[in-house]
């Protein structure tokens, strides 16, 4: 193995030298909002705007999850972007209602919406005024304009609104609540897993393990099985504590502080736990939260975990890796690559979050010069960057795959989307056993480049 | 079961149930409906990005461009610009004040970087509200930087994705006739309406060459600006994928005087008729012998194998979804030549004419159905009990849920289609999902298989006109 000692150059963080936004590293609001609303038990998400938005949006996630994903749209024509859409988003409940007979609405807005001021909260008061006396679904509205913010944004507003909408208070239960943000539907599953291990009841919101990589149906279903009952949601309010994960969220308001200010539920902010040291902090606060020891089982998850970093880190030690995508995924793996010595020479996001910088850099280990932190960025510019920095190996969702093929440089594939591959939504990025997964790959695709790159090939590393 | 919205009901028909037929179509979707539409930009994008030697802008909030990074297996055998996403990713600020500045700065960067041959500025909804100057902008840039900046009105809640063709077209049109110096022969043509997916320009021109036509351009297959400038030089246009083309062609005709044709490249008989269409129209001896040269040794060639498919295949039902009419045509025909019956038709885009030319070529108890949606999708094919469906992403995973063996026929897809070796893919792609051993495991299928024809999908299709 080679070590890196050549000391690269600093590259200034001087903000994005372009105007526009080339090969964007994120997406729109609504899109965060839909799958949050996926992950409600039967509840349909309608975004209230123009067609394309829906569909495109439906487009993007189906082509990860490979499942139907029911998306509605208020389909706004020329007179309601004139006159409003008032009209349009009453029609399009009374129809969703009557075909899906759905448990919950989540409507999110679109840019079109909120530029033409439309007041859905008010509309939606309304549709309740006149449907006083009929069992109607619960009716959730997130306002997500996408020149706001970015699809995390969506998500995390959404997630709020669902839970300011419907939870409610009463005596204390010793439940845990769970925002999980934006993980895959494997890693929703081993979260419930671990709290499950530590019996403690818990509600997570949302939970699109079912509902968005589910078994094969014997009859075509509406909406597919799974996600959180509405019932539980509304014992939110009730619960011993939330526990939201991802750095970004702290000091914000978010589901867990209106959880907090309404119903005194105590809130624990941490990261998304990918890596031994973020992994670390997660067990320590649920066991806290159970009041009980570590069980055997993750005792011994972590014990493989540091037996394989040993494994393997000569293969790893010094490389470069660039990681991207949304702001916390790439917290988290900043601090996993830190740990096992690779040096995560590019992080960047595409939201224009202030706050990055200062998180990633809280969770490097000290000493290192060379890291290029960047908020709003896009695959140009990370292109741009990697080949005046040298990398060897990407680190993120299939969009890296432009920078691979530029580069020709190995790519891991992990987070959202995974366009190009099969199985995406059963990446397991968290625990010790998902960061093992991950470990597991970015070591062999360093081996397997090496490998193919090799002009006489070899049969042991 | 589901319900049928009584907005929808004049959508559906099944041949021979009703006494009349008379499609409802074109017009909007029901609000609350999961339509499988895009909107008015993706109409525009999909016929303009192929051009691969422009820049593409969108103007907008940065998901219309997000979204339509790469979205196509649209090939150029040269500059790969189209295949990149550019975005004026407006934020708060600019919705406020305007976008206008930043769109110039965009536009201005952009063509000094890239150095296209044109650029194309698409205004997607946003822009229609806050009321930029888009073609002032453009005008300005064009001016500064010399080359074309053309503006394209493609805000998405201004019509459906057939008005966003019709913007296209008007862009191309602003392009076509603006190289006058261009020799070409007098049997010319272009290619109106292929878009080069997985390659099939290249099929279609390379028999073209074999007859003994020169093609001037292809739009949008392969695409080049300064093809396009002199496409008004041909002596025809051969428009496929007439939902988008048409009207392009009918401009041509009356500013050129190009006489066009509306012909499909897809199955054994409608790509030998296409090419018959364009030989005859040259009244040229050495072109027709030619032409019927290529067709009796292509299909000599594919013949034996689509044989072999038709034998295992035949006997099978078929549903197909797809976004232009002329497609689900061809589409109807060509399962006929493998002995696939089509149980169900419908398309996003269809207009009156082409429903009733699906009625009449379609069997009776086919069920034809305009801008449909997941609901009455899925449950017309349980119905009719389908072994396959033909369609795009969006409907891909609804067939796998039921059971249902798929074939991508959509602008993502990575296997030629067209042509005489196009249909030898269409054919193992169709046989390679229908006899896959993993059916035995899915239990929609199962049931269905054992429950076989105990349903009448009549009854609910005559329900939704009661
Ligand atoms: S914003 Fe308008 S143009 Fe863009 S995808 Fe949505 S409907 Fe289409
Ligand atoms: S950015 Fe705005 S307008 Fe564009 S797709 Fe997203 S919500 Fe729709």
């Amino acid at each position: 193995m080679q070590a890196n000692f050549v000391k690269l150059p600093t590259v200034k963080k001087t903000g994005p030298a372009f105007v526009s936004t080339r090969n964007a590293c994120k997406l729109c609001a609504p899109l965060g909002a839909s799958l949050v609303f996926r992950g409600i038990e039967g509840c349909v998400p309608l975004i209230h705007g123009s067609q394309g938005c829906a569909t495109y949006i439906r487009r993007y996630v189906i082509s990860h999850f490979k499942e139907p994903i029911d998306i509605a749209s208020s389909n706004f024509s020329e007179a309601t972007a004139i006159f409003g859409g008032a009209a349009n988003l009453k029609i399009a409940l009374d129809n969703l209602i009557r075909q899906y007979k759905p448990s919950a609405v989540g409507i999110a807005s679109t840019c079109l919406s909120e530029t033409i001021g439309d007041d859905v909260q008010g509309y939606l008061e309304e549709y309740r005024k006149v449907h006083v006396g009929v069992d109607i679904p619960a009716l959730i509205y997130a306002s997500t304009p996408s020149y706001r913010g970015t699809h995390m944004d969506g998500y995390h507003e959404a997630v709020k609104a669902t839970v300011v909408a419907l939870a409610c208070g009463g005596p204390r239960s010793n439940s845990l609540n769970i925002v999980p943000g934006f993980l895959s539907a494997a890693d929703l599953r081993h979260l419930q897993e671990i709290i499950a291990d530590f019996q403690l009841p818990c509600t997570m919101l949302p939970d699109y393990s079912e509902t968005l990589d589910g078994e094969s149906w014997s009859d075509y279903q509406k909406l597919s099985p799974g996600g959180t009952p509405v019932s539980a949601i509304r014992a939110m309010g009730r619960a011993a504590a939330t526990i939201e994960l991802g750095r970004s969220l702290a000091g914000e308001e978010t589901a867990a502080s209106c959880l907090t200010e309404a119903f005194g539920v105590k809130r624990v902010t941490l990261g998304i736990p990918i890596g031994i040291r973020e992994t670390d902090l997660f067990f320590s606060a649920v066991q806290e939260i159970a009041g009980c020891e570590l069980p055997q089982k993750y005792a011994k998850q972590r014990g493989r975990l540091v037996d394989a970093y040993i494994d393997g880190h000569k293969t790893i030690s010094g490389k470069r890796a660039v990681i991207y995508g949304e702001a916390d995924f790439v917290a988290s793996m900043a601090s996993f690559l830190d740990e096992i010595g690779i040096v995560p020479s590019l992080c960047a996001t595409g939201a224009p979050t202030k706050k990055f910088q200062e998180i990633v850099s809280s969770l490097l280990s000290a000493g290192h010069k060379d890291i290029i932190i960047r908020e709003d960025a896009d695959f140009e510019d990370m292109l741009d960057i990697c080949s005046k920095i040298g990398v060897d190996i990407i680190i993120g969702n299939s969009k890296g795959y432009y920078l691979a093929k530029n580069l020709n440089l190995p790519l891991v594939r992990a987070g959202f989307p995974v366009h190009d591959r099969i199985g995406g939504q059963r990446i397991l990025h968290v625990g010790y056993e998902g960061t093992q997964q991950l470990f597991d790959r970015i070591v062999n695709a360093l081996i397997e480049y090496k490998q193919i790159n090799s002009p006489v090939g070899y049969s042991y590393i | 079961m589901i319900e049928i919205l009584d907005a929808r009901k004049d959508q559906i028909f099944e041949k021979g149930a009703q006494d009349t037929f008379e499609m409802t179509c074109e017009k909007v979707s029901v609000a609350g409906s999961v339509s499988q539409r895009a909107c008015v930009f993706c109409g525009s994008r999909v016929v303009l990005y192929p051009i691969a030697d422009a820049l593409h802008l969108i103007h907008g909030p940065v998901g219309c461009a997000a979204y339509t990074w790469d979205i196509r297996g649209s090939l150029s055998s040269g500059p790969e610009l189209h295949r990149l996403s550019f975005s004026t990713d407006l934020r708060e600020n600019e919705v406020i004040y305007g976008g206008e500045k930043k769109l110039y700065a965009a536009l201005t960067e952009l063509i000094e970087t890239y150095k296209p041959k044109a650029a194309f500025v698409y205004a997607t909804c946003i822009i229609g509200l806050i009321g930029d100057d888009i073609q002032a902008v453009c005008k300005k840039v064009a001016a500064e930087q010399g080359i074309d900046v053309i503006p394209v009105h493609s805000e998405g809640f201004r019509g459906t994705k057939k008005d966003g063709y019709k913007a296209a077209c008007e862009a191309l049109y602003r392009l076509i006739g603006q190289d006058d110096k261009a020799v070409v022969s007098q049997h010319s043509i272009n290619i109106l309406g292929d878009f080069n997916l997985a390659g099939e320009t290249w099929i279609i021109k390379e028999y073209y060459k074999r007859m003994g036509v020169e093609v001037v351009s292809c739009m949008t297959g392969d695409g080049r600006i300064d093809e396009i400038r002199r496409a008004h030089k041909a002596s025809m246009n051969v428009v496929q994928c007439s939902g988008s083309m048409t009207y392009l062609a009918q401009m041509m005709q009356e500013t050129f005087g190009i006489p066009f044709e509306r012909v499909s490249y897809f199955g054994i008989e409608d790509t030998a008729e296409a090419l018959y269409t364009v030989a005859r129209h040259f009244h040229d001896a050495t072109i027709l012998q030619n032409t019927e040269e290529l067709v009796r040794e292509e299909v000599n060639r594919i013949y034996p194998e689509v044989e072999k498919y038709r034998q295992e295949l035949t006997g099978r039902k078929a549903a197909i979804y797809v976004g232009g009419s002329f497609k689900a045509f061809s589409l109807v025909k060509a399962l006929r030549h493998l002995g696939i019956a089509t149980a169900i038709v419908g398309s996003q885009t269809g207009n009156k004419e082409d429903y009733e030319y699906l009625e009449e070529i379609c069997d009776p108890g086919t069920i034809i159905v305009d801008d449909t949606n997941p609901l009455e999708l899925s449950r017309f094919m349980a119905e009719k009990n389908v072994d396959l469906l033909i369609g795009g992403v969006k409907e891909r995973p609804i067939a796998y849920k039921m059971g249902v063996a798929f074939c991508d026929h959509n602008h993502e897809r990575k296997e030629a289609l067209a042509g005489f070796a196009g249909m030898i893919n269409f054919c193992r792609e169709v046989y390679a999902s229908v006899t896959s051993p993993v059916w035995q495991f899915s239990p929609a299928k199962n049931l269905r298989t054992r429950k076989e024809g105990t349903e009448d999908a009549s009854e609910f299709c005559q329900a939704a006109h009661s």
